[in-house]
This record gives C-alpha cells, sequence and structure tokens, in this order.
C-alpha cells in the first residue's frame, strides 16, 4: 500500500533528525579520533585546533571544547544566534556566516560575535504615528547611509539590505517590509556597517509600521481574534496542558503538515 | 523617446509636485521618463575632499544602473540621465566629472564595487529636465502645447545655486543665466528679472539655523515684491522648503510680511498644459498658490 502525505513527511523527519544526530556524534559524545579520516586545522580567536573536515563552525566550536550558553540556537539556520566573521587562509576578505550553517575549512580565523551590541529604542506607534519623521526620530544615523552595500555582502540571508535602508530613506516602507521579511537579525549587517546603522532594529519597526498603517486590516485575523476571546480554543488547550511530555511529543510528531 | 530618469529621495516624500507635474508634462512633450528600476541615494551633498572616495560610491552606483538599463534593453542605446532635484544633478553629475577627469579613482572605485557590480565605464552623461527643455524638446514646442497661458502671471525666476555652481558642471551662464526666464515666456507669462536669482536660499543651514534662513529668505522675498513679481518660480527642492516653507518663520520674525507663492517650474507648466489638479498638486506647497491663479488666469 502506498505511504500517505502524513506517513511520509513523518518519515523524512526522523531520517533528517537521525543525520543531525549522527553528524554531531563527534561532537556530543566523543568518538575514536582513529574513526575521523580527514582533519582540518581552524584558529578559534588566533588559537589552532585539529577538528574533523566535515563539521559546522559551530560543531568545530563545540569539537574544539567550546560550551555555548549564549551564541547557539536552532542550529538550523533560523534563529540567527550564532553570527561569525572569519577569514579563508590566504585571502584579505573578512566574511560573515552563521556558525551553524558554515562548514570548516583548512586554514580559516574564525570568531563568534553573538550579538551586535544596539539599545533596543522603545516607541509608540499608536502616539506617534509611522511616518518618516517617526523612524528618523529613533534612527537618525540611516541618514548617514552611503550605499556602500556592505551590509547587503555581510548577510547571511542574502537579503538585498542596502536596497531596503534606501527604500527606507525614500520612504518606501512596503519595499522595506517586505524586503527584508526573512531577516533573523544576527546583527552582522549592522557590525560591518560604516555608517553605524541599525538595520534588524529598524527593519523591525518599519515592518510594524507597515503591518499597521500599510496594509489594509486582515478579516481572518480579526475573526480569529474573536474566536480567541469567546473562548473556542479553551477546551483544547486545557486538554494540552494536562498531557505528559511523551504524550505531547506523539501529538507534535502526528501533527498534520500541509504541503503545497 | 525614453530617456532614463533618476528622482531622488526628496521628490518621493516632500517634493512629489515636482515630481507628478514633471513626468506629466514630459509626457506631453512626447517624452518618457523611465525611472530607474533600483536607485539609490544621490550621495546628498558632493564631497569635496579628493581622496573621500566612499562617499563617490552612492552617485557612481545610480550610473551604474542607467548602464543596466541600456543592457537590459529599458532603454535604448540612451547613455544620459535626466534628473530633477537640483541637489542629485549638481552631485551626481560632479561625481561623474570626479571619475571621469581621473581613471584611477574610477578603477578605485569600481574595485570596491566589483563584488556586486558591473564596472562603470564612465559613458553616463548626467543632464538636468531643464536641459532637455531646453536641447532636445525645444520651447517652441512647449509654446505649442500651452492649452491655458499664464499670461497675467509675473513671475520671478530663482536659480539658487545647485544649477549653476560650481562653473563646470552649471547649465546656464552661471552670472545671468536664462533658461527659467525662457520657458516662462514660452508660458506666456511676464518674467520679472531680480537681483538675487542666484542669491544662497541658506541651504541646509535651515535644519538647525532656521532663524537665519528666515532672514535670507524674507531678503529675497522682499526684492521679488519690489520688482512687481506676484510669485516665484524655482527647480530646487531645497530653495522651495527655504523660501517657500520658512515663510512661517519669516511672518514671526517680520508680523508686517505678507505671504508670497513660490512654484516649481513644473508645475506652472502642467498647469499651461492644463493638465489638471492632480498633476500641480498645490496642496503640498506651504503657501497656497490658489488665490492668486484664480485672480490671475482662471
Amino acid at each position: 500500500m502506498e505511504k500517505t502525505l502524513e506517513e511520509k513527511t513523518s518519515e523524512r523527519f526522523l531520517d533528517i533528525m537521525e543525520r543531525i544526530k549522527e553528524s554531531n556524534k563527534s561532537v556530543t559524545t566523543g568518538i575514536d579520533e582513529k574513526e575521523i579520516k580527514h582533519w582540518v586545522t581552524i584558529y578559534i580567536m588566533g588559537k589552532a585546533y585539529k577538528v574533523p573536515a566535515d563539521l559546522t563552525l559551530m560543531q568545530a566550536m563545540e569539537f574544539a571544547g567550546y560550551r555555548f550558553i549564549r551564541g547557539a540556537g536552532c542550529r538550523a539556520g533560523f534563529c540567527g544566534a550564532c553570527a561569525t566573521i572569519y577569514r579563508k587562509k590566504g585571502e584579505y576578505k573578512l566574511r560573515t556566516a552563521l556558525a551553524c550553517q558554515t562548514r570548516v575549512e583548512d586554514g580559516m580565523y574564525l570568531v563568534q560575535i553573538p550579538f551586535a551590541p544596539a539599545e533596543k529604542p522603545v516607541y509608540n506607534l499608536d502616539k506617534e504615528g509611522g511616518g518618516l519623521d517617526v523612524v528618523f526620530k529613533h534612527f537618525p544615523e540611516v541618514a548617514r547611509c552611503v550605499s556602500c552595500n556592505t551590509c547587503t555582502k555581510a548577510c547571511p540571508q542574502t537579503l538585498e539590505v542596502m536596497d531596503c535602508i534606501q527604500a527606507i530613506l525614500r520612504g518606501d516602507f512596503k519595499f522595506a517590509a517586505e524586503n527584508s521579511f526573512d531577516c533573523i537579525q544576527c546583527g552582522l549587517c549592522s557590525i560591518r556597517c560604516p555608517a553605524e546603522i541599525i538595520h534588524y532594529h529598524l527593519f523591525q519597526m518599519v515592518r510594524r509600521i507597515h503591518g499597521k498603517f500599510g496594509v489594509p486590516p486582515e478579516p481572518n485575523l480579526e475573526k480569529r481574534i474573536k474566536e480567541i476571546e469567546e473562548g473556542k480554543f479553551n477546551e483544547e488547550f486545557e486538554k494540552l496542558l494536562k498531557l505528559s511530555p511523551e504524550e505531547l511529543k506523539e501529538i507534535y510528531r502526528k501533527r498534520e503538515i500541509k504541503l503545497d | 523617446m525614453k530617456i532614463p530618469y533618476y528622482p531622488g529621495c526628496t521628490l518621493k516624500t516632500s517634493a512629489k509636485n515636482l515630481e507628478v507635474s514633471a513626468l506629466e508634462s514630459a509626457k506631453v512633450l512626447g517624452v518618457e521618463l523611465v525611472e530607474l528600476p533600483r536607485w539609490n541615494c544621490c550621495g546628498a551633498v558632493f564631497s569635496m575632499a579628493t581622496d573621500d572616495l566612499i562617499h563617490q560610491l552612492a552617485p557612481i552606483r545610480n550610473l551604474i544602473r542607467v548602464q543596466e538599463m541600456n543592457e537590459k534593453g529599458i532603454v535604448e542605446n540612451e547613455n544620459r540621465v535626466v534628473v530633477l532635484c537640483s541637489m542629485c544633478f549638481n552631485t551626481l553629475k560632479r561625481s561623474n566629472m570626479f571619475v571621469k577627469e581621473d581613471k584611477e579613482r574610477l578603477e578605485k572605485i569600481n574595485n570596491f564595487l566589483s563584488d556586486t557590480e558591473e564596472p562603470y565605464q564612465g559613458n553616463i552623461e548626467v543632464i538636468h529636465f531643464l536641459e532637455l527643455l531646453k536641447n532636445d524638446i525645444g520651447f517652441d514646442r512647449v509654446a505649442e502645447k500651452v492649452k491655458k497661458p499664464l499670461k497675467n502671471l509675473k513671475i520671478a525666476p530663482y536659480y539658487g545655486c545647485l544649477l549653476l555652481r560650481p562653473e563646470e558642471i552649471a547649465i546656464d551662464n552661471p552670472q545671468s543665466p536664462k533658461v527659467l526666464e525662457n520657458l516662462l515666456e514660452a508660458l506666456g507669462a511676464t518674467v520679472v528679472d531680480t537681483q538675487f536669482k542666484t542669491r544662497c536660499c541658506g541651504s541646509y543651514q535651515t535644519v538647525n539655523r532656521k532663524e537665519l534662513v528666515a532672514e535670507l529668505a524674507y531678503d529675497i522675498l522682499n526684492q521679488v515684491k519690489i520688482s512687481g513679481a506676484d510669485c516665484v518660480v524655482t527647480s530646487c527642492p531645497l530653495c522651495m522648503f527655504n523660501l517657500d516653507t520658512r515663510q512661517e518663520e519669516v511672518k514671526k520674525a517680520h508680523p508686517e510680511f505678507k505671504t508670497i507663492p513660490v512654484f516649481y517650474f513644473t508645475q506652472l507648466m502642467a498647469l499651461a498644459f492644463d493638465l489638471g489638479e492632480s498633476f500641480y498638486r498645490f496642496d503640498l506647497n506651504y503657501v497656497n498658490p490658489k488665490p492668486l491663479l484664480s485672480e490671475k488666469i482662471f
């Protein structure tokens, strides 16, 4: 009998988890070094380490003995917590990457920059409105952009970061909101920017402004909020809260995933 | 005729009246100004330091975009780019000259841009919309399209500095320019010459020294009134702001001062072509020009 889509999805999920477990073996459990054929030398904060050749930067750092308290999150390229800067052997270019998404290369020099220091501005769009003046008030440095495009080159999500900044300068929040949508706020653009723009906070503000003032209200959202307020899902929530972790995991695995 | 057009940020925000009136008037004259599909800041102010190459990146990147429009066939063999904003015109044209006159500068900039851009060949020409009107379209042709001549309107042209200085990039004689005068005559208006037409409007001093700029505006506008003009016409969004919006501060400092309308030349062109309210956008002018216009034209 042919497998259902649900079964296929579940199998694929388990398969991926198995592969991740396998590749992390050298880090998590420690293995006999004889089993590893290929090795490279990398320099973490200037100190040389011999690490297995197929690891990601994050795994390699863990193999070398680092333990992440910050600077590691989803380990799947979505959370932006493991921003890293590095140079390759014999190359002048300073490169940027997510440590969990990039593989080690022999002779690499690297350091993780898990946080781009910047004050998080506090604003109230209900009171302040969503005009260009409000954006300039909280992020005046955006006007210092010289269009060098270094931000775009730094982005591990390959967003057109500079184009978004430039769109903001001419009040085109729609472009900036839509084109910065996949920003994971790793902050690498802001670390590299010669104008010291804080792109990731700025983009978030512009997305909020666009969501609030730039697009018509979504009727389905209003409907759903009303349903929540009327308690439509209360029973379901209570049921979930009473389940054991094992039962929850089982439900999670068997959840319905609709693929287009 | 299709020709690349660089707008700049001001035309998309506070000077929408300059853009809409210009684009629609150009259409009447058979010219399609095609906005660059992708563009960034012009550079805002031309950097005077000869080794300050990073501030040339923005303007040169825009000129590369014009090159791309030709490569992609958006325009055909059109190496010119039309600019409406005087500040953008000044910055783009000077940067263009800056790299054309020294190949080493161009090479350095191209090397820096080479990760993401094709090199700038140095073949683009930056022109102002007034130059297109004067040299390509011709004021005779403009006059032919006039439906509602501005015959009772006495207008004082005001150039400011950016279209005329430095001399190497001037679109006209920097001492006694005539291009706005010729255009206004083609539109049927009466041109009033004033001795302050190329005087400084105060430029960016307006950001933190409003009162100083208000005094400059007061002098310029009084001179306009003494010369017998009803209104002022300019091409520059910054001059517009300093002469028009700053009249609020002028009134505060000089209570006897009576406001006087300031127009973009393109607004008057659109008006003479009778294109309709939505292409004049007088609502964006600080001093409402409608009372004057209904008295003199309608």
